[in-house]
């Protein structure tokens, strides 16, 4: 029995048959000092549940520093979630979350997922217009707190 | 906003499990949105007010660093 009632996971299922293009996740761990690091695994775990076209990878932290530098991410838990094409590449989408994706950040997470997955974006022409147009690095950092 | 342009990246941090984070940046409400690194936008606006304000701040940032 996962976290998610039985009701809860028909929902997410439909939700998710609206994603067109498979997405992975990649969930940055660490094995000590990271007292939300398992939960946060087991919010992930019950994604490709109800979804066969979502999929979690894991990256250690400390043991693949590398890899976690090459998505920016230091600490743990972090996700960064992946566009994948057929042929298995991924593409990133440089949208993360720091911590785990408890309360309304789960729903955040399942909004992020749908959109790299292909529901396609609910930003105005005007304003994707005016986004297509930042020709500079940006970093937006949302700062939230659990609900 | 990352989705619409490769130069955007979006972090959605959980300020009570980072408080170093919360710190560094001064966050005493949620949500606040930090724009690289340094200005601000305080609390959950439309979609066009948002965009607007993030945009603002990278022009002044922009003209600070030509100045």
């Amino acid at each position: 029995m996962g976290l998610l009632a039985a009701a809860e996971q028909e929902k997410l299922r439909e939700t998710f048959n609206r994603m067109t293009s498979p997405v992975r996740l990649l969930f940055f761990t660490q094995t000590l000092d990271c007292e939300t690091c398992l939960q946060t695994r087991q919010i992930l775990d019950e994604l490709p549940l109800v979804s066969d076209r979502i999929t979690i990878d894991e990256v250690n932290v400390v043991l693949d520093k590398d890899k976690a530098a090459q998505y920016g991410i230091d600490r743990a838990p972090a996700i960064a979630v992946l566009a994948q094409d057929p042929s298995g590449a991924t593409h990133d989408s440089r949208i993360r979350f720091l911590g785990a994706p408890s309360g309304y950040e789960f729903i955040s997470l399942v909004q992020a997922v749908l959109l790299v997955g292909g529901r396609g974006s609910h930003l105005t022409d005007e304003n994707r217009r005016r986004l297509a147009a930042v020709d500079t690095p940006v970093t937006l950092q949302v700062f939230t707190t659990p609900t | 906003m990352a989705f619409a342009n490769p130069n955007i990246t979006a972090v959605a941090v959980e300020a009570t499990e980072f408080p170093d984070l919360a710190r560094r940046y001064r966050v005493t409400g949620v949500p606040k949105t930090v724009v690289n690194e340094t200005t601000e936008i305080l609390g959950a606006l439309p979609q066009d007010a948002y965009i607007e304000q993030a945009l603002a701040t990278l022009n002044s940032q922009r003209s600070t660093h030509s100045d």
